[in-house]
């Protein structure tokens, strides 16, 4: 691990605390919990990463596992906040119970599906599950993105803030999960690692920049962000 | 072979969200109105501005000030301005009528970072207002 690896490790720390920054200014914590409860649980987990790296080593077994777990735990972390988006959504309909149930069972799912299939693989690595429960996460999480935008599509929904939120999660999940799968294709490409930094700046940036920019009662009508438009 | 499909799928969903995510940015853009300064150097004539305007727009946004989160707005429209770029070079060959299509989206970029230069020449006549005062 390089000077690079450990300034983009404190640049994505101070981008996560700069959007936790904006986030509580923009009085988001009462209406969006769960977007300051997973950039503060990244800030908690990079830091940890960060000591686990100067007293064992970036090579250790410690920082790998912790790596992987603490990764699921963010994910869970985002499970939440795509759940607080679908509320947003379907609470004029009054169907947010039913989507928190939802949620809770396709995670429940996700999870053993997974270990099902490292199970059967033929070595029962922890890791090796973690990897795959990954990889098949950020993918449910692209799935039930796509749901909520296509949801979010048919009920014309027009509230240009949770558009935007809705849409940039919808690109993390996509760059997430297409990375750890070329990730389980090519295990030796180097580039992805930097990238991974990079992509992880992704949410915070998004999501600082629709609060400061975007007012509350902004509107948009979906079918000019997806159809195209010729006139200025 | 999940793995396979797992990355083209979600290079699909990248794509879709992204451009979807860059459009939202430029219609949430559509709503300022620009000075008659900024339609001057942009050489805006009657409400169309040029795709091609969009590097000039960005080489001058570079030599403004930033006020705030402004950049990141200009940085996500470039990666799409570039990806409509390669969409070009291939579709024009391919579909010829898609080009319409590109160069509406392409004035949209340029719009966006024009609205972003807007804003950065207001903001430093305002600190150049509050220097001269002092």
């Amino acid at each position: 691990m390089g000077p690079v690896d450990y300034s983009l490790l404190f640049l994505d720390l101070l981008v996560e605390f700069c959007a936790v920054v904006f986030l509580l200014k923009q009085r988001a914590l009462s209406k969006y919990f769960t977007l300051v409860l997973y950039l503060c649980a990244s800030i908690a987990v990079g830091l940890v990463r960060y000591s686990i790296i100067a007293t064992a080593g970036f090579s250790s077994g410690m920082y790998l596992y912790f790596y992987y777990f603490s990764d699921v735990l963010l994910t869970i972390c985002l499970y939440l906040v795509l759940m607080t988006l679908y509320s947003h959504v379907f609470s004029e309909i009054g169907a947010s119970r039913m989507v928190h149930i939802g949620a809770m069972l396709l995670l429940a799912g996700t999870a053993l599906i997974s270990y099902y299939m490292v199970s059967v693989s033929g070595y029962r690595l922890v890791t090796k599950f973690v990897m795959e429960l990954s990889q098949n996460l950020y993918f449910v999480g692209v799935v039930l993105t796509y749901l909520l935008w296509g949801a979010m599509m048919k009920l014309r929904e027009n509230r240009t803030r949770l558009m935007q939120l809705v849409l940039s999660m919808g690109v993390y999940f996509s760059a997430f999960a297409g990375s750890y799968a070329l990730g389980n294709m090519y295990p030796e490409l180097s580039v992805w690692h930097y990238l991974c930094h990079v992509m992880v700046m992704w949410l915070p940036i998004s999501w600082a920049y629709t609060f400061v920019k975007v007012a509350e009662d902004a509107r948009t009508a979906t079918a000019r962000v997806v159809a195209p438009t010729t006139t200025p | 072979m999940i793995a396979v499909l797992i990355f083209v799928i979600s290079v699909v969903t990248l794509l879709q969200f992204f451009v979807s995510y860059s459009r939202s940015l430029i219609v949430e853009s559509r709503r300022h109105t620009l000075s008659g300064d900024t339609l001057q150097i942009c050489g805006m004539t009657a409400g169309k501005m040029a795709g091609d305007q969009f590097q000039r727009l960005v080489q001058l946004i570079a030599l403004c000030p930033e006020p705030g989160a402004e950049g990141r707005r200009v940085q996500t429209v470039s990666v799409y301005f570039k990806l409509l770029g390669f969409a070009r070079l291939i579709l024009n060959w391919a579909i010829p009528s898609v080009a319409r299509w590109i160069e509406a989206e392409r004035e949209g970029c340029a719009y966006v970072a024009a609205v972003v230069l807007d804003r950065r020449i207001a903001y430093t006549r305002v600190m150049m207002a509050e220097q001269a005062g002092h």
